[in-house]
Formats: C-alpha cells, sequence, structure tokens
C-alpha cells in the first residue's frame, strides 16, 4: 500500500496547486499509516524537489526527459503508470488542473482505477473509499464511492489547505523506457495568457459585469484587481461581445472558480453565472439594484453605482496596503 | 472523414437542482438538453463535413428518454444515430461502450464535450482514447483537418497551445470550436426518418458510484454596507473575513 502524487510544474516552478495536491496525497497517507511519493516530470531544481517533503512527500520520483516539454499525456500516463506500479500505489492524486484533466483519465484506465474528479475535501471515508465533489456545475455536492483496488483523486485547486513542516524527501532518478512511437502530438505554438495571474488559480478575484457599460470603463476594475493582487474576471456576455477576452469568462459555459474572495461588479447573478464561481470562499456584490439576485448569492454587499463605489474602492484598499508595509 | 460525436443528455443550464431523498436528482420539472459542450463538438464535425466531406454519428449511452434529444441531433444536421441501451452511470463504463462502438466502426476523429453539465467529470474523452491506444486533446478551441493531419489549440495552464496530431484522435470541445445551430424546419422533417440504432451494452466494469446528493449549505444573510462608507467593506475583508 502506498500513495503516489504527481506534482505537476509550469515552466520547472511548482504551483500552488501542485502543493496542494502534494499535501492532500500526504494527508490520505498519513491517514493509511503508509509513505507518499511525488512524481516530477521535467526539469525542476533539486532543491524544489527536495522541498516537496516539506508538504509530506518522502520520496521524488524524477523524470527527466528532453522530449517531454509540452503535454503528451499518453507519455505523462505511460511514466505516471510505470511509477504507480513501481511503489505499489493503492492511490493516486493529481490536480485538476488542465494538465490534469488530460492526464487523469487515461491513467485511471491504465490503472482501471476509479477515478474521482474535482474533488473538493479528503474522503469522507477510506474504506469504502468515499469522496466529495461538486456536480450540477457547482449547484449540487455529491459523494463518489471507488470500488476498484487502485484509488484515484483529482483534487480541485484552492480546495484543500496546504500542510508543511515535513522534512527534505529523498530524491530518486525514475526513467521508464519510452519508445518514441509513442510521441504522437506535435507542440506547434505555445500562447502565454498575458494575465498577471491567472484566473484559475487566483485566490483573490475582480469580475465585472454588463453593468459596466463599455470596455472603456475596465480602468478601474483593473486597477482594484492591481490593488488587490487579484485576477479579472469578466460573464459571459461581456466576453461575447469582447468587451473582455474569453479566457475571463466564468459560468456554467466559462470556467469555474473557487477564489478566497470574488468581487462581483455589475453582475446581475443568473444561476449560470453562479454555478461558476458560487464555490468561492467570499462573494462581495456591488449593484445599484437592490434586487439583483446576485445579493442572495453574497456575503457583503453594496447597493451602489459602480462608476463611484470602485473608485472608492480603490483608494480604501490602497490606503490598507499602505498601513501594512 | 468519419465523425463519431459523443453526446450526453442533462438538465437546462437554468434548472434549479433538487434532489429525491439525496439519492439523485428529482426529474420533476426538469427539461433535458444536449450537453452544450457536445453541441460544440456536434456543429464543429459539422461544418468539417460540409466543407470537406464524410458522415457525422452521434452516439449517446443512455436510456430511450434520451431520444429526443439525439432526434435534435439529427435534426442540426448529424447523419445517423446509435444509442447503446444502459444506464450511464460510471465515465469508465461509458467509455467502454464508446469505445468498443468505435473499434468495430473505425471512425477517423471521435468528438465529445469538455465535460458534461451534470458530472462535470471530464473524464470519458481521455478514457475512450486510452482504451483505443489513440491521442486525446482535451479542452480544444479551436479544430481544424487537412487531409490526415489535424491542427487544434487547447486550452493549457497558463495559455493555450496548438497542436497537430494525426487521424485518428479523439478530442473533447470546449466553447469557441464553434457556434452550436438551431435547427431548422427541414432538418427537423428530415431527422425522423434518419436511422437511430439502438444496441446493446458489452460487458463492462462500474469502478464509482455517486452514492449521495445534497445542495450546497445556504449562504448566510449577506451583510450590507451603505455606498458612502466604502472604506467598511475593506475593514470587514481584512478583519472579520480575513480574505485580504
Ligand atoms: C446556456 C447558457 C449558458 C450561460 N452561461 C453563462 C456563463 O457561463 N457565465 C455567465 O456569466 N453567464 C452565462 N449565461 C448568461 C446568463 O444567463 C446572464 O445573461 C449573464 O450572466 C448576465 O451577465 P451580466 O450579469 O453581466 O449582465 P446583466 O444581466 O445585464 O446584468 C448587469 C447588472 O449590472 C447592474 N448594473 C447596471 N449598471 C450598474 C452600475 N452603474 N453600477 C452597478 N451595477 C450596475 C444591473 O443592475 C444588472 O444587475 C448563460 C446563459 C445560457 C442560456
Amino acid at each position: 500500500m502506498s500513495v503516489l502524487v504527481f506534482a505537476e510544474n509550469w515552466e520547472g516552478r511548482f504551483k500552488k496547486s501542485t502543493y496542494e495536491a502534494v499535501s492532500y496525497a500526504a494527508e490520505i497517507a498519513r491517514q493509511l499509516n503508509t509513505s507518499c511519493t511525488a512524481v516530477v516530470i521535467g526539469a525542476v531544481s533539486e532543491e524544489d524537489k527536495k522541498g516537496l517533503g516539506k508538504y509530506g512527500a518522502t520520496k521524488v520520483l524524477s523524470v527527466a526527459n528532453d522530449k517531454l516539454k509540452n503535454l503528451e499525456a499518453g507519455v505523462y500516463t505511460h511514466i505516471l503508470g510505470d511509477a504507480a506500479k513501481s511503489v505499489g500505489a493503492t492511490h493516486v492524486v493529481i490536480s485538476f488542473t488542465y494538465t490534469g484533466k488530460a492526464i487523469a483519465p487515461r491513467l485511471s484506465v491504465r490503472l482501471k482505477a476509479g477515478l474521482v474528479s474535482g474533488a473538493i475535501a479528503l474522503p469522507t471515508s477510506l474504506s469504502p473509499f468515499t469522496v466529495r465533489k461538486k456536480c450540477y456545475s457547482g449547484k449540487g455536492l455529491t459523494d463518489v464511492v471507488i470500488s476498484s483496488e487502485i484509488k484515484m483523486v483529482a483534487i480541485t485547486p484552492n480546495s484543500y489547505k496546504v500542510n508543511t513542516g515535513g522534512a527534505d524527501a529523498a530524491v530518486e532518478v525514475f526513467s521508464p523506457a519510452i519508445p518514441d512511437g509513442e510521441f504522437k502530438v506535435v507542440s506547434k505554438e505555445v500562447k502565454k495568457t498575458s494575465g498577471k495571474i491567472a484566473l484559475t488559480e487566483a485566490e483573490l478575484v475582480v469580475s465585472a459585469g454588463r453593468g459596466m457599460k463599455g470596455p472603456e470603463n475596465w480602468g478601474m476594475i483593473e486597477q482594484l484587481a492591481e490593488a488587490l493582487g487579484a485576477a479579472t474576471a469578466c460573464s459571459k456576455p461581456v466576453a461575447d461581445m469582447g468587451w473582455r477576452p474569453h479566457h475571463e469568462h466564468v459560468g456554467q459555459t466559462g470556467i469555474t472558480i473557487g477564489p478566497n474572495l470574488y468581487i462581483a461588479i455589475g453582475i446581475s447573478g443568473a444561476i449560470q453565472h453562479l454555478a461558476g464561481v458560487s464555490s468561492s470562499k467570499v462573494i462581495v456584490v456591488i449593484n445599484s439594484d437592490k434586487e439583483a439576485p446576485f445579493f442572495k448569492a453574497a456575503d457583503y454587499g453594496i447597493v451602489g453605482d459602480a462608476f463611484s463605489v470602485v473608485p472608492q474602492l480603490v483608494e480604501a484598499v490602497k490606503k490598507l496596503k499602505a498601513a501594512h508595509n | 472523414m468519419k465523425f463519431l460525436v459523443c453526446i450526453s443528455n442533462v438538465p437546462d443550464t437554468t434548472t434549479k437542482i433538487a434532489f429525491s431523498d439525496n439519492k439523485g436528482l428529482n426529474p420533476a420539472g426538469v427539461q433535458f438538453i444536449i450537453n452544450p459542450y457536445d453541441e460544440i463538438a456536434l456543429t464543429r464535425a459539422l461544418e468539417i463535413k460540409e466543407a470537406a466531406g464524410g458522415t457525422v454519428t452521434v452516439l449517446h449511452v443512455g436510456g430511450a428518454g434520451a431520444e429526443p434529444n439525439i432526434r435534435k441531433a439529427l435534426a442540426i444536421g448529424a447523419d445517423d444515430a446509435i444509442r447503446v441501451n444502459a444506464e450511464p452511470t460510471d465515465a469508465y463504463f461509458v467509455a467502454c461502450q464508446i469505445a468498443d462502438i468505435a473499434k468495430k466502426n473505425g471512425y477517423d476523429v471521435i468528438l465529445t464535450g469538455r465535460e458534461s453539465i451534470d458530472y462535470n467529470g471530464a473524464q470519458v474523452a481521455g478514457m475512450i482514447a486510452e482504451l483505443m491506444n489513440i491521442p486525446c486533446i482535451s479542452v480544444a478551441t479551436k479544430l481544424d483537418i487537412a487531409g490526415t493531419e489535424a491542427v487544434l489549440e487547447r486550452e493549457i495552464d497558463g495559455g493555450k497551445e496548438v497542436v497537430s496530431v494525426a487521424l485518428p484522435f479523439v478530442a473533447s470541445a470546449q466553447k469557441g470550436m464553434s457556434e452550436p445551430r438551431i435547427p431548422n424546419m427541414r432538418g427537423i422533417m428530415t431527422a425522423r426518418t434518419k436511422p437511430l440504432q439502438v444496441v446493446e451494452p458489452v460487458a463492462a466494469d462500474c469502478i464509482t458510484a455517486s452514492t449521495a446528493y445534497e445542495l450546497p449549505p445556504a449562504k448566510q444573510a449577506c451583510k450590507m454596507i451603505s455606498p458612502d462608507n466604502v472604506s467598511e467593506l475593506v475593514d470587514l475583508l481584512h478583519n472579520e473575513a480575513k480574505v485580504i
């Protein structure tokens, strides 16, 4: 029995979601009284690899392969499948990121391991192995029981707190033989999102809707985001009209996020919008219409004109930050 | 070019979800639609077929209750349909059914939505690909095919990536790949006579089961702050909610 976790990196650096996944896996290992091994694929510094021990990994299997620069899900699956076999993994944890979404289903078939994707908490029971996830795009919660011998969990970013305090992990080189024929996807171009903070990873999000009247008024939204160190998001019509890029569109047909703070400005709070943001820990709504449905889903609300409230908010945030620096 | 588009039958996006005894969705008053991402996949398959020739087959794993939506897919323009007559309770089971049919019939491109909006698993596409040992491009925002090669754009962490892959392959569709169409009268008329084949499932295991459901905890009442005292909000977020 042992727990395996895929420690994802982006351009050689681990992300917060990686530390969350390692912490989550290590906690399951602790409950099962076994060890947690992390797999790292690609060029990450030795120090960072050892450092995964801080989050509870006891061993790191390090895979270097010059060909593995882009996301080749079949090859990642091959590596993780071999790693799972080599450590006798009974439980496998992966982040529910785009990378995780590409790999987890394939690995699930390879290991014939039942997969709970988008888990939001630790297993509620280890036997039968039961994990809670959202369903109906955030409108419901469901408990999923895995009956296969090996269990897999893909954990939603920002839903599990990192644990720290462990000692350095032992790093071992792991090099399964990958035949050339397994590389089937050719990367032609990577277009990095220009935004300073990726929306899916952001802890704080400032979002605005049609109430902003036009793209020319987004300056104050960006100022607020900058003052807070937040990512920016928007409602669907705003993206559809081209006021904001599509990757900012949150909701049922956009991306689902669960930041610590979601500030919704001039957004009515339609059910499809709420589906994508309802798991935010704290929701602030600023809307000129006191009947806007969003207030029912909010923790804090201001009924007022965004054009006067938001600039004041920017100043107040700057003042707070200045006082704490 | 032979396309297989997998469609699932899900509650309309405006549905107010309720559960019966926490055992499953209470279907009273719920209208079912083709999963929106599957419809994006279907539309893109039809666009490519119309430009380059070929056939588009839709496949649904599920009960007869989904037939109106299968007919809708035919009305939008699919050539024929297959329904595997089995409850789609587990992604692995569903993927085994689809892979079995795909192996028998031989498709060039297999498309699904990026996820279904009921279980939000994002599992079926990758599972089919692994079962068939072919590549899968998940969360694809663009798809073009020239000859035996496809070029796709997909979402990756931190941006987008343009990739190419040889046929056959699986892809899961994300918003951006196409704009869904509304079926026209002629489509609706011809859909009635297009073939819809019902087949029995092959043996496959279910390795997961949703055993209980509940609604997310209700929010506490919203604390209202005067628009003349915006700094109070910042205070509350800092000292009470402790999020900034
Ligand atoms: C199948 C389907 C899927 C969908 N998916 C999504 C999705 O993923 N995401 C999504 O967002 N939507 C989605 N929608 C659309 C959704 O139903 C709403 O139409 C949309 O969310 C509304 O956007 P909005 O709140 O920006 O605009 P509106 O509904 O027009 O709301 C604007 C708000 O701004 C307020 N306002 C106006 N002026 C001011 C001011 N000066 N100061 C402060 N407030 C002001 C108004 O009171 C109003 O509440 C979907 C719809 C369908 C049918």
